[in-house]
């Protein structure tokens, strides 16, 4: 099973395209440091940078704020894990009650049309609003803290999103598969778990996962309630020094906790392409 | 051969009961006396289009029925009412001497009983090939985990895939994808197997191996009801052949006489342009 070794005329080609290879490499690295540099000059010499650099880079306050934020941080994440999970169950079920066909159904799927079109067309930052004040001023709920009225925002705003997304994901697994199940004798509800979401999620999972990044960051938004997370601690250490660095490191840590997630989905994405689809992708 | 074995669209309903096995039936094995699948005076019509009219067919135990004729002639559609996929418009489907087509029938009940196999294989890209022969085992009738894979194992080994069972089926050639495809379908051990137009879709290197695992299916005693446009395999495989013209079974008899003595000016010229 020995490959035979390549011809003169492949040799050359293997050449010619490694040439190609390094020097698209070398004008992409000069281009941006060109770039980079250029910015950073313009941006140091504005007239107004000592006193940014004094008010946003403070070393020490970035040192000092750090361990407070990162606690919050840490309230931040589980919301997070939290909302999560609801946001798949409640998006999930609206997904399935508006793919609904039968007219027995109509009114639940007006029920889940109307949800979506309210809480998508809604800002969260008004049902944050309304859910972590509104809904403990109507006195029946039991008292709970601001991070769990936040979450249930959260949930409500996002769960409309994963729905439409899921719902298009749905739509777009060829109706044969589900011709296929149903006349392999699966019921309408084992067609939708074991044939179509699971064929609809792979087909929509980088618009899952830039909606997931994105209520990533909005968890930050809890903190209009008062739930001291990363964003209210760096306001809290920003009240105390006068200086705007601690929401830079907030800034960054919530970056930061994004970029890991970004690239799990980026290879999930691909080894799932490569496995279901191999060859004869162009 | 026999000409009562044939019957025009006319007189069709009522003299099908008692009509005698045909061909290959008196193989020596006796004949059962209820059909697998009768159909009696099954109408469909999509609009104003009437796609089939008073279909009477009786399939019975360890009969392979080719059904044949021109595209829109109501074939696809025969097959998806017997599946219920398709609803009907009037008659009755019985099987096993049950009326199906009652609104009241257990829908998956009846389709676990009976095998089908697309045109288009229509494998779930996202399960292994294992996983596609054993889900209606798994999830429809209950079978553990363990034995279903044992049987599923055992079907595609003996099919000559077995070292595909933990592939996905975009790996397979469409060829193989259809005989697993045709796997999946009998891996419950349906009473009945329907096959749509099975290797339609494939390349005419593939269309051999579909069709010789049919054969060995028949060889083993399943009933099967299938359209196809395979001519030659018709003839040699099918116990009888019905040609469907505009919804209505015009003609249906043993091979040889259907295929050699047509009397339908239709299936003369359907014949003649697919020279079988």
């Amino acid at each position: 099973m020995t490959v035979p070794a390549p011809s003169q005329v492949e040799l050359e080609r293997r050449l010619y395209r490694r040439q190609r290879g390094r020097r698209s490499i070398a004008v992409s690295v000069v281009s941006t440091l060109v770039v980079v540099a250029v910015v950073w000059i313009g941006v140091v010499n504005t007239p107004g940078w000592a006193a940014v650099q004094q008010s946003f880079f403070d070393p020490r306050t970035a040192v000092e704020s750090f361990p407070d934020i990162l606690l919050g941080l840490w309230l931040n994440i589980r919301i997070l894990f939290f909302a999560s999970i609801g946001v798949a169950v409640l998006g999930t079920l609206l997904a399935v009650v508006r793919g609904l066909r039968s007219p027995v159904f109509f009114p639940l799927r007006m029920l889940a049309t109307g949800y979506t079109d309210l809480f998508r067309g809604l800002p969260l930052i008004i049902v944050l609003y309304l859910v972590g004040f509104g809904l403990p001023g109507l006195g029946v709920f039991p008292r709970q803290p601001p991070e769990v009225w936040g979450t249930i925002a959260i949930v409500l705003t996002y769960s409309s999103y994963i729905a439409e997304v899921l719902r298009a994901g749905m739509e777009a697994v060829h109706p044969s598969q589900r011709l296929a199940a149903r006349s392999l004798g699966l019921s309408h509800a084992k067609t939708l778990r074991l044939v179509v979401l699971p064929q609809a999620i792979r087909k929509v999972t980088p618009a899952l996962m830039n909606d997931f990044v994105s209520m990533q960051k909005d968890v930050g938004l809890v903190s209009i309630l008062g739930a001291v997370d990363a964003v209210r601690s760096a306001q809290i250490a920003q009240a105390e020094t006068y200086n705007f660095t601690p929401y830079l490191v907030a800034g960054l840590l919530f970056v930061v906790i994004s970029l890991p997630l970004i690239r799990i989905t980026d290879a999930i994405a691909r080894r799932q392409q490569q496995r279901e689809q191999i060859g004869g992708t162009v | 051969m026999s000409e009562p074995a044939r019957t025009g669209s006319g007189e069709a309903g009522a003299s099908r009961a008692s009509r005698p096995e045909d061909g290959l039936e008196a193989l020596g094995a006796s004949p059962t006396p209820a059909p697998v699948l009768e159909l009696r005076g099954v109408r469909k019509t999509f609009g104003e289009h009437e796609v089939l009219r008073c279909i009477d067919l009786a399939v019975h135990r360890h009969e392979v029925i080719c059904v044949i004729g021109a595209s829109g002639s109501g074939k696809s559609t025969l097959l998806k009412t017997v599946n219920l996929l398709e609803g009907i418009d009037d008659g009755e489907i019985l099987l096993q001497g049950t009326d199906i087509a009652d609104p009241r029938t257990d829908v998956d009940g009846v389709r676990g009983r009976i095998g089908v196999v697309f045109q288009q294989f229509n494998l779930f890209p996202h399960m292994r090939v294992l996983d596609n022969v054993t889900l209606a085992s798994r999830q429809v009738h209950g079978v553990p985990r363990a034995e279903a894979e044992a049987t599923a194992r055992r079907l595609l080994e003996r099919i000559g895939l077995g070292d595909f069972a933990d592939a996905y089926p975009d790996r397979l050639s469409g060829g193989q994808q259809q005989r697993v495809a045709i796997v999946r379908a009998i891996a419950s051990d349906p009473e009945l197997l329907l096959l749509d137009e099975v290797t339609s879709a494939l390349d005419p290197m593939l269309v051999g191996e579909v069709l010789d695992l049919v054969t060995e299916l028949k060889r083993q005693g399943s009933t099967i009801l299938m359209t196809t446009h395979e001519m030659h395999f018709a003839r040699n495989v099918a116990d009888r052949i019905v040609f469907l013209h505009r919804g209505e079974v015009v003609e249906q008899g043993p091979p040889a006489a259907v295929l050699d003595a047509p009397t339908h000016p239709a299936l003369v010229a359907f014949l003649a342009r697919v020279h079988a």
